[in-house]
């Protein structure tokens, strides 16, 4: 991120030589206009990221005092069954959101890229969600999904359909699903919104030469569309991938991780080891990682592409 | 709606930049790394002509495109109806019908003291509007100073800010917690606006300064030559010209602290200061009478939603680049 800040500051300029007054004079302009934001996020940000690593190598419940623990808390993170299946939650969550949301979201993003009147009447209104949020988006599905009153288990029984008569928050089986597909109704409307961008980035001049060569509708999208969306992609799987790292209103609000351990993301599994038991030694070191694994995906899928392509690709959106 | 699509066409100006170039340097240079903006701006009027001949292609998407509406749209209508029901109707109505009687008493209960929510309605207001002033005053003068780079502080400063993009909230939950703590502000508004404040303004100083950016140096160096010094070039130049990108982020801390969940959990604990979203979490899980009212929870989550509505539709392009802005989180 540090290569690129150049070019976020507008790459070099040459400013005329200013006498010494001068040069001081826009130091403390400097100090006076920087500093609030900078105290604010180093209070807040950057000052909590050494005392997670902190506590993470003590043992302490806020109210009691607090007692250097050494490596414990990180050797019993390598022995935690609990932790690693929260991990395995986690990937998986990650993976499968990705799976259903790029698809998803490329295909309305295309949809909306388009100049009918009515498309522009839909886009509107598919960034409802948008405006929700996810804890009222939460409850609003929970009365949807409720298994005696609730919206889906009432149509189940005045149409006579069973199958959707399920208990969807509450069953091993498809609670996770359940949950992958709530993700996917929030978060879809913002990914199309990308790719409605990239998809109107491509030039005209692409189709048209396809067209003379004879492409069909479906060779076009394969050898036009396809190659010339490679960075939205990239962009909007690196958000898909790192926000559902951190997914966990949804999973606190409708299931608390449950039931059982099916749902129980490494977020949720830090808020309950920390918050819940107040052990706070060990649940920093589930918050090291989860910042961690935030860290690592984001930089290493910007380095990857180049953070100049993903500040190109969100210009077309803004 | 009218007939323009919902967002800008990317290659199009903004209304802002139009202002700025039909006001102040109409023709002068613009930022650098923009060849693809005007391809964009040609293609968009051609942009359906390969399937010009193929309407089943078309009516395809069209069914698909329907298809989607309708699951974005079953949730909602049904959150809608159900808030129109007393919780006796609701347990004993068609959820999906409107015509097995409707009430607004579940309306009436939110405005009502017994509820609180109208109370955690007005928290939420505090807490936004807080927000937006902190986030969009300190984002617009840090970046002013940003982009002027009078001196090395100002360089390594946005380099340690941009850094915090990258750091999700989960991982400090703990330390801030412990610290609002420390510092006397835990469960109170004040700690919790300087706190989501905190985890906004990275996004924030990055939108403005790509914006501020685009002033040419010409206009800072004629009013250096007046005689003008800092604090009047940053009002007199600076705030004119970036009132745009201030609005946008505004509705991006507005929305950040407006729909935030998980902060207000950690961050509060008293009725007194409890803000909408959690407010209704905590009236979703207390049972009464037949148990947890849900055409209250709903109304309540309407309620909650009405503000951002009535902003979209007024404002709609600013707030999908204020949207945009979460793209960067």
């Amino acid at each position: 991120m540090t290569a690129s800040s150049a070019v976020l500051a507008g790459g070099p300029v040459t400013r005329p030589a200013v006498s010494r007054p001068v040069r001081q004079q826009r130091f403390r302009a400097d100090i006076a206009g920087i500093s609030p934001t900078l105290v604010l996020y180093g209070v807040f940000i950057v000052v909590p990221m050494l005392v997670a690593l902190f506590i993470s190598f003590t043992r302490w419940n806020v109210v009691g005092s607090l007692q250097w623990a050494g490596f414990a808390n990180w050797s019993h993170f390598f022995s935690d069954p609990v932790a690693h299946h929260s991990l395995l939650v986690t990937l998986e969550l990650a993976g499968l959101s990705w799976l259903i949301q790029t698809p998803l979201a490329m295909a309305l993003g295309i949809f909306i890229a388009g100049t009918q009147r009515y498309r522009a009447l839909y886009a509107s209104l598919y960034l409802l969600p948008l405006l929700m949020s996810t804890a009222g988006l939460a409850l609003m599905w929970q009365g949807v999904l409720e298994p005696t009153f609730g919206g889906l288990a009432s149509l189940a029984s005045s149409l006579h359909m069973s199958f959707l008569d399920q208990n969807y928050l509450g069953s091993t089986s498809i609670t996770f699903f359940v949950i992958v597909a709530l993700i996917t109704w929030q978060f879809v409307p913002f990914h199309m919104l990308i790719y409605q961008a990239g998809r109107r980035a491509i030039p005209a001049e692409l189709y048209d030469a396809a067209k003379v060569d004879g492409a069909s509708i479906r060779q076009a999208f394969r050898h036009v569309t396809l190659p010339q969306l490679r960075y939205t992609i990239v962009t909007s799987s690196t958000l898909i991938i790192v926000g559902s790292l951190t997914y966990f209103d949804i999973i606190y609000i409708l299931t608390l991780g449950g039931p059982g351990d099916t749902t129980r993301v490494l977020a949720m599994d830090m808020y309950n080891v920390g918050f819940m038991q107040t052990t706070f030694g060990y649940a920093s070191v589930l918050a090291v990682i989860l910042g961690l694994i935030g860290i690592i995906v984001a930089v290493g899928l910007v380095r990857m592409t180049g953070f100049g392509t993903m500040q190109s690709t969100q210009e077309g959106m803004f | 709606m009218s007939s323009a699509p919902v967002l800008p066409a990317p290659g199009a100006t903004t209304q802002g930049d139009e202002q700025l170039s039909s006001t102040v340097w109409r023709g002068a240079p613009r930022r650098p790394a923009a060849p693809h903006r005007r391809a964009r701006h040609r293609a968009r009027p051609q942009l359906a002509s390969l399937g010009r001949n193929n309407w089943t292609a078309r009516f395809g998407a069209f069914v698909l495109g329907t298809i989607w509406l309708c699951i974005v749209l079953f949730p909602i209508y049904y959150m809608v109806l159900a808030s129109f029901r007393s919780q006796t109707q609701y347990l004993s109505a068609n959820a999906w019908l409107p015509e097995d009687g409707l009430s607004i008493s579940s309306w009436s209960t939110i405005f009502s003291s017994g509820t609180g929510l109208w109370h955690d309605f007005l928290n939420s207001v505090i807490y936004a509007a807080g927000t937006i002033v902190i986030v969009a005053t300190l984002s617009l003068v840090a970046a002013f100073r940003i982009v002027q780079r009078g001196s090395r502080f100002s360089a390594v400063s946005f380099r340690l800010i941009l850094f915090g993009l990258a750091v999700p909230i989960y991982a400090i939950l703990i330390p801030l917690y412990v610290i609002t703590l420390k510092l006397h502000i835990y469960d109170s508004l004040f700690g919790l606006i300087l706190v989501t404040s905190a985890s906004l303004i990275a996004v924030a100083v990055l939108l403005t300064v790509n914006y501020v950016r685009m002033i040419p140096n010409e206009l800072y160096d004629a009013m250096a030559i007046d005689g003008a010094g800092e604090w009047k070039i940053f009002y007199r130049l600076v705030w004119p010209l970036a009132r745009p990108v201030v609005g946008v982020v505004s509705i991006f801390a507005g929305l950040g602290a407006w729909n935030n969940f998980v902060l207000p959990l950690i961050l509060t604990q008293s009725n007194s200061d409890t803000v909408l979203p959690l407010g209704l979490f905590k009236i979703s899980t207390t049972a009464s009478g037949y148990g947890v009212n849900v055409p209250v929870v709903m109304a309540g989550v309407v309620l909650s939603v009405l503000p951002l509505l009535f902003l979209y539709i007024a404002l709609r392009r600013q707030f999908v680049r204020g949207i945009g802005g979460f793209a960067l989180r």
